[in-house]
């Protein structure tokens, strides 16, 4: 990491407990806002927000590595989580789950090589009725088939197009 | 391809919005906990503690700050009532915080949303915004000069384990989602070590409607241990999964009745962490006193695998253990080798017995509920289902 970008961290950081306080009840808050920008938690980004609270770096990444939706590994920018919970698996979740693994060419708790998709499982995300389901970062699909994988990684597809676009014009989303 | 029109939340969509509030701005602590109290309305979000005691000891509780918190973490597998209750009744929720703040003497309401549900919270945020627009929340509420009271919500990461109260309260603070020893309750060292009263969406909701209509209303339907109407989450093999509301104190049998699930061989009442009830205990009811729950009705059809199911669950639990005390987070995976075992058809019956004995201690010796309950499901189905599960022949043998 170049130091300029380091420094770049630690500003944002540095604006991020401005806007949400310095108090111990703050982290899990930052550390989903870090988590959101930059597609990972990283040692750095753990030390500046561990810095900033005034607790020891450990401490950051026990509760980093506790939380499902929290990570130290770089994400895609599309995480999918199918839910494998017994009501959507009965409804089908096996082959929707062979039909992303062939089409994004990577298993469960991988990232696609061009970084756009991380694929992985949830457990249970309250569309029992409706399986089987998955997200798409904070999108919620219902009653996926085989068939419908396709339609929805298009759509992430054109998507990406856009944020890349905002990401170059200095927004980051 | 909707299997049918959801049947909704009819009780919910029939009140009138603020009503409940008005009532309890006009009544006195005391007054406004006796009138919960005679309702005999339990928690709904499965462990059933008496919402006037919870109330009433917050109340009592000394501290010059209090919190009031809405645990909208529903993970259990087979649950998904709060969602619907989030996104068409949000307005009953928040004036069930309020009349809690009122209530206990809290200035501030935090909702816990899981973050399964972030889409959730824009439009929840909106909806705080229209409150306090209308002065429902902030300064002087309803005029009331003095009753400050205002709801921000916070989004939790990922883990089934923070729905269990202490838990819940670790996570907001900032700590991992392990549960604390209990007591001290939170009802008296909550978050912040401040008394916290920590209630379900739906037994939030119901607090809002029991002081617009008032506890015999509350009271005219349900049993006399049970009172009162349940929303429940109904999937798996049935004609019309989705959200009821029933009576409790229904039976097992009347329920599949209505929601067409009459050919089920089991149902999994309680989710996850429930009971499997086998067909020839359809007669059982629904309620505290019986089979509790919830709300999670999971329904399987006569082909299913119940080692799978059991397999499924014991999964769930290995991944969401938090970790912390030996009986769960090791019982969990012994249980689910247990289950591995019974599949290849390579289980002694001494042997079973003895994963039925770790069970029970599980039951027993775990800290929190989590542990606590993870081995229901196995040990129901052990018990109904031994010819089902017992003597495999595997496949090419």
């Amino acid at each position: 990491m170049l130091v300029t970008e380091r420094e770049r961290l630690r500003d944002e950081i540095t604006a991020l407990a401005d806007r949400l306080g310095r108090e111990r009840s703050s982290l899990i808050p930052m550390l989903q806002e870090v988590q959101a920008r930059y597609l990972q938690i990283s040692e750095y980004a753990m030390q500046v927000v561990a810095d900033l609270l005034d607790i020891h770096p450990v401490e950051v990444y026990s509760v980093a590595s506790f939380y499902s939706f929290l990570d130290h590994a770089p994400k895609g920018r599309f995480v999918i989580r199918l839910c494998r919970t017994i009501s959507c698996d009965m409804a089908g979740k096996d082959a929707v789950a062979r039909q992303l693994q062939n089409d994004l060419g990577v298993g469960f708790g991988e990232t696609t090589t061009d970084d756009k998709f991380s694929l992985e499982w949830a457990n249970c995300i309250g569309m029992c009725d409706q399986g089987p389901a998955l997200l798409v970062n904070d999108q919620v699909f219902a009653r996926v088939t085989p068939e419908k994988v396709h339609e929805i990684l298009e759509a992430c597809r054109r998507t990406f197009g856009v944020y890349a676009q905002e990401r170059k014009e200095g927004h980051p989303v | 391809m909707s299997k049918q029109q959801q049947p909704g939340l009819p009780t919910f969509a029939a009140m009138t919005p603020g009503a409940g509030l008005k009532a309890a701005i006009g009544r006195n602590r005391a007054d406004i906990i006796g009138e919960i109290s005679a309702s005999g309305i339990k928690g709904r979000g499965g462990a059933g503690f008496p919402v006037g005691v919870k109330w009433n000891l917050c109340a009592a509780a000394r501290g010059d700050l209090k919190y009031v918190v809405c645990n909208a973490d529903e993970g259990e597998p087979g649950t998904f009532k709060d969602r619907l209750i989030l996104m068409e009744h949000p307005d009953l929720v928040f004036e069930g915080m309020t009349i809690g703040g009122l209530t206990v003497g809290a200035r501030e309401g935090i909702v816990y949303l899981r973050a399964e549900y972030m889409y959730l919270r824009r439009p929840l945020e909106a909806v705080l915004a229209k409150r306090r627009e209308a002065k429902l929340l902030g300064q002087d509420i309803l005029g009331k000069s003095g009753f400050t009271f205002d709801i921000r919500i916070q989004m939790g990461a990922g883990a089934y384990v923070c729905g269990e109260e202490t838990a819940l309260i670790e996570s907001l603070e900032g700590h991992r989602g392990e549960p604390r020893n209990r007591p001290p309750f939170p009802v008296d060292t909550g978050y912040l070590d401040r008394p916290t009263v920590v209630n379900n969406v739906e037994t939030l909701a119901w607090v809002a409607c029991i002081l617009q209509k008032g506890a015999p209303w509350f009271k005219s339907v349900g049993t006399e241990k049970s009172t009162g109407l349940k929303i429940f989450s109904v999937s798996g093999d049935c004609d019309r999964p989705g959200v009821y509301e029933f009576p409790l104190g229904i039976t097992v049998a009347k329920l599949l009745d209505t929601v067409g699930g009459q050919d089920a061989k089991a149902v999994q009442v309680g989710g996850a962490s429930g009971y499997c009830v086998p067909k020839s205990e359809f007669h059982r009811v629904i309620a505290y006193e019986d089979v509790s729950t919830g709300g999670a009705i999971i329904v399987f059809g006569r082909d299913r695998d119940m080692l799978d199911i059991a397999a499924n669950f014991l999964d769930f639990f290995t991944e969401e253990s938090c970790g912390q005390c030996t009986p769960c987070r090791d019982g969990n995976p012994r249980l689910l080798e247990g289950v591995e075992l019974l599949r290849e058809g390579r289980c002694s019956m001494r042997y079973l017995n003895e994963l039925c004995g770790l069970g029970e201690t599980m039951q027993l010796a775990s800290k929190c509920g989590l542990g606590q309950s993870s081995p229901n499901a196995f040990l129901s189905i052990v018990k109904h289902f031994k010819d089902e599960i017992m003597g495999r022949v595997p496949a090419g043998h």
